[in-house]
């Protein structure tokens, strides 16, 4: 694992428009039941334009920025040797169908545990207009080298 | 599932504010999966999880977390009330490929202040708590 990751600066991912056929699809895979997930009735009389997507749906998105991640040559990160040990949302406003939205990471901290590092990873997820959406943080718990 | 009336008033530290069971198959991993792009097979295949020596085909952990927190959104009303989530992935989930797993999730007032209130989910699996520390900050009602 390599320590000079924090800190680097990484591209914007490129927008992902949130569909309101992967919302429902992702609201069932979650057991999400409420009709704002699902219903753009329901989800309007909340004052939203459309389907409202579940509260982990951001994962979608930030785990496009984990794949920038894995994929930095020097990143030292494999994925079969990846636990993922923690993860919080901070959110500004739900994510709803026809967001169409961009993650920046920022690799906020590595320390040494064990043979390995944990790391914690920050996704700051913005919309069109670039303004805050939610920011996701996950502590990977990354394997030594056998 | 069950659920008590949102506002504020009568939420004190402890109140039961909503609770319910998932039951997960083999499929529901599958499900997750396509849905949220994550495909490690070590969340449908069990040689893949018995070579990197785990106990058995484990639930994503972010299906747990996605799972749990859906408990509190029909008493919340509007999922947009959500400030901040967060949990720590303290246990596995082992999925059996014939019995599945049977998840058991409380949400409890964990804390009251004026904007905001905490709610504590406890997620069990097999009478373990499998996720530490998960909490959800929700704003109150205006």
């Amino acid at each position: 694992m390599n320590p000079e990751l924090v800190g680097r600066d990484f591209p914007p991912t490129s927008p992902y428009l949130v569909g309101r056929e992967k919302v429902r699809e992702f609201a069932k895979a979650v057991f999400a039941t409420d009709p704002q997930h699902s219903d753009p009735a329901a989800a309007q009389a909340l004052g939203y334009a459309d389907v409202v997507a579940p509260p982990t749906f951001a994962m979608v998105i930030q785990d496009l920025t984990l794949q920038q991640l894995l994929s930095e040559p020097d990143s030292g990160i494999a994925l079969e040797r990846t636990v993922h040990a923690e993860q919080r949302f901070r959110y500004t406003r739900p994510i709803v169908a026809g967001d169409e939205l961009s993650a920046r990471l920022q690799v906020t901290g590595v320390r040494p545990f064990g043979k390995g590092a944990m790391v914690t990873s920050e996704a700051e997820i913005t919309d069109a207009g670039g303004a805050h959406v939610v920011t996701a943080v996950s502590v990977l718990l990354i394997g030594g080298e056998e | 599932m069950n659920t008590m009336p949102a506002g504020n008033a009568a939420l004190e530290v402890g109140t039961v504010v909503a609770e319910r069971s998932v039951h997960l198959t083999r499929e529901s991993l599958v499900r997750y999966a396509g849905a949220s792009g994550d495909f490690n097979p070590i969340h449908y295949r069990g040689d893949v999880a018995e070579r990197v020596g785990l106990p058995g085909v484990l639930a994503h952990g972010m299906l747990t977390m996605g799972l749990a927190v859906e408990t509190i959104v029909g008493w919340l009303g509007d999922s947009g009330r959500i400030l901040e989530y967060g949990v720590r992935f303290t246990r596995p989930v082992v999925v059996d490929a014939e019995g599945g797993a049977d998840l058991t999730i409380v949400a409890k007032v964990g804390a009251v202040d004026d904007e905001a209130l905490r709610i504590d989910l406890t997620v069990t699996c097999a009478e373990t708590v499998v996720l530490g520390k998960a909490q959800v900050r929700v704003r109150s009602e205006s």
